[in-house]
C-alpha cells in the first residue's frame, strides 16, 4: 500500500521505487490536465532561505495551475532569519499559516531536521550541498517519457561528478532501475567511491572515461554537467580541461536517435547553443516537467491525489 | 604464568577502573578522551605493551571512577575492542568488552562545517556504517556525509 500522506520528502532515499513510480505516474496526469483546481482550500509555504529562482518559479507554478495559495519569501534578507530567529521557531511558525512547507535553506541537512520539528510535511528544495529531491524526479520523469521506461538505462553522466549533488541522487534513484552507468569526468572531479558503492550494491556495473566522444554512440541519456572553476584545487588543471566536457551538434551524429540530452539547468557553455535544434535536445522540456512532478508531490502529500 | 601476570596488573588498584586491550595508537586519545589529566585519583598508563590481539596495545588504570554508559561509548569509538573491568577491594566486579552503539547522539561534532548541527542548536546524530573495505564510519543523518575515525572529534 502506497501512502505518500502526510510525509516529508527530503532525501530521495526517503521514497521506494513503487513510491517514485507513483509520483511519476500522477504527474504523468498532471501533463494531460495541468490545470485541476484541486488545491483551492489550501496554502502552501514556500521558504528560500536562499535565492532560487528557477526552483521557486517552478514550485510557485505547480501551486497556481492548482488553484492554491502561496506565503513564504524569496531569500533569507526580507525574513526574521535575518533579525537571528532560529530554523526551528521560524519553521513551527509557518507550520501555523499553512499546510505544507517548501524550503530552500544553505545548510546541509536543515531540510532533515525541518521535518523533524514540522508538525506538517516538508519537501526540500535543496538543503546546501546535500540533496534536491524535486530535481531528481523531474529527472526520472524527463527519462521514463523520452525513454519509454526507467529499466535497463544507459545513462552517461559529465561533467562535475564529484560535488554535482543531482548526480549523486540520480545515481541512488537509477540503481534501483538496473541502469548501467557511464561516468564522464576529469580525473579530479570523479564520482566519490561512496556513491559508486550504491551501483555495487545494487548488483549494477559503471564504467568511467575522461573522453566524452567515447560514450555517445551507446547512450539512452546524457546527462551533462556544468564545471566550476572554484571546484578546482589548481586552476591550471582547470584551464586544461573546461572545455573538454561541451556538447556540440556535430558530436551527436554518432548518437542513437532515441538518445536525450539533459541538464539540471542553468547552462554556461557545456552544451553548446547549436544543440538546442536538435530533436534530441530535452533539457528545456525537462525543466517543464518539473513543474507536473512538483504538482504531483503536493498533491499526493496532501492526500489529494494517489 | 601469563594469567597471573594480567591479573597483577588488574589487581594493582583497589578501586576503580581499568581500560584494557586499547589499540596502542589510540591509547592517547583514550585518555585525554576521558579528561585524565584532570583527575584528583591515582592513574596508571601503559601503551606499546604485547599483545596476542592486538601486536601493540595500551592499558589504563584509574582509581575510584566508574565510566557512565556514554563515555563508555566515546571509549568504544576509538578502541571498539578493549576490555573494560571495574574493581572494587581489590576483586573484579564486572569485565566486559566495550559495546559500540548503533547509533551515537549528541558526543560527537560532524565534521562537516555547514552542517545544520554546526549551525543551530541541533543534536548530533550518526549511524554507524562500514565502508567497501570494511571500515567503520559515521554517517551524519542530517547532511548525510560520512566521516572516519580519524576525523571525530567529541563535544
Ligand atoms: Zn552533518
Amino acid at each position: 500500500m502506497i501512502n505518500l500522506k502526510n510525509r516529508s520528502l527530503v532525501s530521495i532515499t526517503d521514497y521506494s521505487k513503487e513510491e517514485i513510480l507513483k509520483v511519476l505516474d500522477i504527474a504523468e496526469n498532471f501533463e494531460k490536465d495541468q490545470r485541476q483546481k484541486i488545491l483551492t482550500n489550501h496554502v502552501i509555504a514556500s521558504l528560500f532561505f536562499e535565492p532560487s529562482t528557477r526552483t521557486r518559479l517552478s514550485f510557485e507554478s505547480a501551486v497556481q495551475y492548482l488553484g492554491g495559495s502561496i506565503i513564504g519569501f524569496a531569500s533569507a534578507g526580507t525574513s526574521s532569519v535575518k533579525k537571528g530567529e532560529s530554523l526551528k521557531d521560524t519553521i513551527l511558525t509557518v507550520s501555523n499559516y499553512s499546510d505544507l512547507i517548501v524550503m530552500r535553506n544553505p545548510l546541509d541537512g536543515s531540510a532533515r531536521y525541518a521535518s523533524e520539528v514540522s508538525p506538517i510535511p516538508i519537501i526540500n528544495a535543496g538543503d546546501g550541498a546535500n540533496q534536491h529531491p524535486t530535481q531528481c524526479l523531474l529527472d526520472l520523469y524527463s527519462i521514463r517519457k523520452t525513454q519509454g521506461t526507467l529499466e535497463d538505462i544507459h545513462i552517461a553522466l559529465v561533467g562535475d561528478l564529484k560535488y554535482g549533488r543531482t548526480v549523486h541522487s540520480l545515481v541512488q534513484a537509477l540503481s534501483l532501475f538496473n541502469a548501467t552507468f557511464h561516468l564522464v569526468s576529469p580525473e579530479s572531479l570523479k564520482l566519490p567511491s561512496s556513491v559508486k558503492k550504491w551501483i555495487k550494491d545494487a548488483g549494477l556495473e559503471y564504467y568511467q572515461y575522461t573522453e566524452l566522444s567515447d560514450v555517445i554512440p551507446f547512450a539512452d541519456i546524457i546527462y551533462m554537467t556544468r564545471i566550476q572553476g572554484e571546484r578546482f584545487p589548481d586552476p591550471i588543471e582547470y584551464e586544461k580541461v573546461k572545455n573538454s566536457y561541451i556538447l556540440e551538434n556535430s558530436m551527436l551524429e554518432k548518437s542513437k536517435e532515441s538518445m536525450r540530452v539533459l541538464h539540471p539547468l542553468p547552462r554556461v557553455n557545456e552544451i553548446s547553443e547549436d544543440v538546442d535544434d536538435n530533436p534530441r535536445a530535452y533539457y528545456f522540456q525537462q525543466a517543464k516537467n518539473g513543474v507536473y512532478v512538483r504538482q504531483a508531490l503536493i498533491t499526493a502529500i496532501l492526500g489529494l491525489k494517489g | 604464568m601469563k594469567n597471573k601476570r594480567t591479573e597483577l596488573k588488574v589487581s594493582a588498584i583497589r578501586s576503580g577502573t581499568v581500560i584494557d586491550h586499547i589499540p596502542a595508537e589510540n591509547t592517547f586519545r583514550v585518555f585525554a578522551m576521558l579528561n585524565l589529566e584532570n583527575s584528583a585519583d591515582h592513574v596508571y598508563f601503559g601503551t606499546n605493551l604485547e599483545s596476542r590481539k592486538l601486536g601493540k596495545k595500551g592499558i589504563i588504570k584509574i582509581s575510584n571512577i566508574f565510566f557512565k554508559p556514554e563515555e563508555i561509548s566515546k571509549i568504544a569509538l576509538v578502541a571498539p575492542n578493549a576490555t573494560l573491568i571495574e574493581i572494587k577491594d581489590y576483586e573484579i566486579v564486572k569485565k566486559e568488552q566495550v559495546l559500540l552503539p548503533g547509533e551515537i547522539q549528541k558526543i560527537v561534532k560532524c565534521v562537516n562545517p555547514k552542517c545544520v548541527t554546526n549551525n543551530q542548536n541541533v543534536p548530533t546524530y550518526f549511524k554507524i556504517i562500514y565502508d567497501h573495505h570494511g571500515t567503520m564510519k559515521l554517517a551524519c543523518r542530517y547532511c548525510e556525509k560520512t566521516m572516519s575515525m580519524d576525523d571525530i572529534e567529541f563535544i
